[in-house]
């Protein structure tokens, strides 16, 4: 039988995983935004194995409106690196210091 | 305990493929692997009765999102040796980071410190028997019907936002300026031409 910290400890590693993403790809742009996918990916398993083990449905709304918010921001976000690129013709973060950053 | 073959078999082609995603040399090959990630996390969600979530899912973000970072991907002409550069220099940080977090999280997780006795008993419903999708919709339709609103909101600014970044007026295409046709005035138009009256010449 299946318990909650499957689900959890399986929730953390990918959290780590997206984290450790951003550290190892902090060059490319798009690779950046997939792993804000995969760290948002690992909240929305958390919400969802405590939504079934507790006998919770609100869990799952909560899930379905993270995942419409995640589908606007990676829309635009890749929207914004078309116009970069096309404008700077490269995504590479560390050339991306117009503003002194 | 063929729930739990199941769980392990897809949770070692999640882990599997988020690994990858990371650490692609290729970024088409990283899109891909996020692909696969997604579509392991449905099958996860399915085992545990998140039906509905699971196919929006695999609709949403594999037919959809992904479908779109694959175009971004393939549209930019990307220089794959500068986007590696740093890769080797940051590897030993970003894994120090992630193992002290799964290793913290394991402690809150591993402790037995989660008690889900109260917390079910408040929920009062105990297991969620039912049609999934009929039980979703009974409650987003009720008592989230204005964020549901909101998020349609929020999908609309998007394609908004989106369209309006990415669109460019070409020069070669002819289109209509209003503001320049309203402001237009006599003298842009009509020209005035003195010369001289025609006689009848068969008079």
């Amino acid at each position: 039988m299946l318990a909650l910290s499957d689900y959890l400890v399986l929730s953390a590693l990918l959290f780590s995983i997206g984290m450790a993403g951003i550290f190892l790809n902090r060059k490319n742009a798009i690779v950046l935004l997939m792993s804000i996918e995969l760290i948002l990916l690992a909240v929305n398993f958390n919400f969802i194995a405590f939504s079934h083990f507790l006998g919770d449905i609100h869990g799952q709304v909560f899930v379905f409106f993270i995942l419409t918010v995640a589908a606007a921001e990676s829309a635009i976000g890749l929207a914004i690196l078309v116009v970069l690129f096309r404008n700077r013709n490269t995504i590479n973060v560390a050339d991306l210091d117009t503003m002194r950053g | 305990m063929i729930e739990k073959a199941i769980f392990y078999f897809f949770a070692a082609i999640l882990l599997l493929a988020a690994t990858l995603v990371v650490t692609a040399r290729n970024p088409v090959h990283s899109a891909l692997s996020l692909v696969l990630a997604f579509f392991s996390s449905a099958a996860l969600w399915l085992l545990i009765e998140a039906e509905f979530l699971g196919i929006a899912l695999v609709l949403v973000y594999v037919g959809a999102v992904m479908v779109l970072f694959l175009f971004v991907v393939m549209m930019l002409d990307i220089n794959l040796s500068v986007m590696r550069e740093g890769f080797a220099r940051y590897l030993p940080l970003g894994v120090l980071v992630g193992l002290v977090m799964v290793l913290q999280m394991l402690l809150v997780i591993g402790a037995g410190v989660i008690d889900l006795e109260p917390a079910q008993q408040a929920a009062a419903g105990g297991a969620l028997d039912g049609n999934n999708i009929r039980l979703l919709g009974s409650v987003l339709y009720t008592v989230y019907v204005y964020p549901f609103e909101l998020a349609a909101i929020v999908l609309l600014l998007a394609i908004i936002a989106a369209i309006m970044l990415t669109h460019r007026r070409r020069g070669d295409t002819k289109h209509q300026d209003i503001a320049a046709q309203v402001r237009t005035r006599k003298a842009d138009r009509l020209r005035m031409v003195r010369m001289p009256s025609e006689r009848d010449s068969d008079s």
